[in-house]
């Protein structure tokens, strides 16, 4: 990479009193023709761009954008990253992921914050109880770190708790993953569009697409506000809108696509240095760097794409919060905002070819595909550069709805839905 | 969140009600015929349109009935709303 960042190029900058710094990707206006185009700049699409250029060596590959990088769920999610997931299929894949985050910022030369804080995952009655314990032996057979704990661990790993027997869903256990934490989600999406654009990848923003154009049974080249892209590989990662673009190709896929919320504090000082979550009560809160609680809100039920989602969600959830950590009582909540969410009837994401050559699809992450990045980035790479899926996302094609061979997550899935 | 103009109650705030997905989808006929494709079809194959859509809802919270909805889902605006076994109006 011609311009690494290093203590030196810091020190060096300030010399110039940083106004030398080379901006960290191009902004080009799209070539005539590309080998593969990526449908979506979030983290997923970026990472999918980075892993073609840097592992299967295909330069010419352009991501289009219809707004900026990384400011759609890239943008929007609460950050959670961990692998704790039932099924091995999914232990495979998200722990996949996991891997690449620990070393991530060494290889992309770039800080994207990721924090092994440990996610803790609650019980609130006999069956969450018998559920955490059975998702822990799953995982422990995976080879994934899990531990159960008892109320008391509970309360000894986050203090803040409110393990009181006569609240209304009381603590009666839970799991941490230790390696499972957070991460920058802005950087995520940076650091890959650095990357990528570095081995000459071209990152096209304020380029929606509007159309697919098919010659029979393969793919020919994309329609956008910018001009058309002649192109024989397409790979969408567009998250909520992957049926709008699926429906320009004559595709119906599997899914339904609804506001998902989630809110930040005022910031306050450390408090609680974990990630906690709840699915029963649907509560989930860990900190920022800046000291806001990132609150983790539901799903609405309706299909919605406006990005907004109902006050009564919010609602709900900063009440099971408060019962929880009666110490919250008083702060004061400062932003709130929704995101489209792609979810699966099985609650497991598709990265899949299609019936159409030369189209595949990367959706279906739901409520919590942020953990996935650069593992979704990595294994979508390889099903796009070989038209083969690789053995870690072999069983998330979309045959598996006709099959039946479902990988049902709803148990290990971020909300409830 | 938005108001709802149940064809039975009048007008109820959304949360009362429950959202049944995709309307008109016709349950198969000859269900032994089918093919694995086309029951994936009916199953899970959604158009998840953004924009107009045909959708049932259930007055979960107050009568309890079904019915139709015609929404824009790019801004939550309702178009139209209609019994069921009505005809769906044309656009």
């Amino acid at each position: 990479m011609k311009n690494k960042y290093s203590i030196f190029s810091l020190v060096k900058n300030a010399f110039n009193y940083h106004e030398n710094w080379q901006r960290a990707w191009k902004d080009p206006m799209p070539k005539k023709v590309y080998d593969i185009v990526i449908v979506g700049g979030g983290g997923h699409g970026l990472a999918t761009a980075y892993y073609l250029a840097k592992k299967h060596n295909i330069n010419n590959i352009a991501v289009v954008e219809k707004g900026w990088i990384g400011g759609g769920n890239t943008g929007r999610n609460t950050t959670i990253i961990r692998s704790n997931y039932l099924w091995d299929a999914s232990a495979g894949l998200y722990d996949h992921a996991l891997k690449i985050w620990e070393g991530l910022s060494q290889e992309l030369n770039y800080n994207v914050m990721f924090s092994q804080r440990g996610v803790m995952n609650l019980a609130h009655n006999l069956q969450d109880v018998r559920d955490l314990k059975r998702r822990t032996h799953a995982n422990r057979l995976n080879g994934i770190d899990a531990v159960y704990l008892s109320t008391e661990e509970v309360k000894k790993f986050c203090p803040i708790i409110n393990t009181s027997t006569d609240i209304r869903y009381p603590v009666l256990g839970g799991t941490l993953q230790r390696r499972a934490g957070t991460a920058r989600h802005d950087a995520v999406a940076w650091g890959y569009a650095r990357g990528a654009d570095a081995m000459g990848v071209d990152i096209i923003q304020n380029c929606e697409v509007k159309g697919i154009k098919r010659n029979g049974d393969s793919v020919e080249g994309i329609e956008t506000t910018k001009g058309f892209i002649k192109t024989k590989k397409v790979g969408v990662v567009a998250a909520g809108h992957s049926s709008v673009i699926a429906n320009m190709a004559g595709l119906r896929l599997p899914l339904e696509s609804k506001p998902l919320q989630a809110l930040v504090s005022e910031p306050v000082k450390p408090i609680i240095d974990t990630v906690v979550m709840s699915n029963a009560v649907h509560a989930y809160v860990s900190q920022s760097d800046k000291g806001e609680l990132v609150i983790g809100a539901g799903t609405d039920d309706y299909v919605s794409y406006t990005q907004k989602g109902s006050h009564q969600i919010v609602e709900g959830t900063l009440n099971a919060i408060l019962e929880l950590y009666p110490i919250f009582s008083r702060m004061r909540m400062l932003r709130q905002w929704g995101g489209i969410v792609d979810i699966c009837p099985d609650a497991s994401p598709i990265l899949s070819k299609t019936s159409i050559k030369g189209l595949y699809f990367n959706c279906g992450w739901g409520t919590g595909g942020f953990k996935a990045t650069p593992g979704s980035g990595d294994l979508f790479a390889h099903t796009i550069a070989n038209d083969e899926p690789h053995k870690l996302n072999a069983a998330f094609n979309l045959n598996r709805f006709v099959s039946g061979d479902l990988v049902d997550e709803h148990g290990a899935a971020a909300v409830a839905h | 969140m938005f108001l709802i103009n149940c064809p039975y109650c009048g007008e109820r705030d959304q949360q009362e009600f429950k959202a049944g997905g995709e309307a008109h989808i016709e349950r198969p006929k000859q269900p032994t015929e089918l093919s694995d494709d086309e029951w994936a079809e009916y199953l899970f194959m959604r158009k998840n349109i953004k924009g107009v859509q045909f959708e049932r809802w259930n007055h979960a919270h107050g009568c309890r009935k079904w019915f139709n909805m015609v929404r824009d889902t790019s801004n939550d605006e309702i178009k139209a709303i209609y019994k069921m076994g009505e005809k769906p109006p044309s656009q």
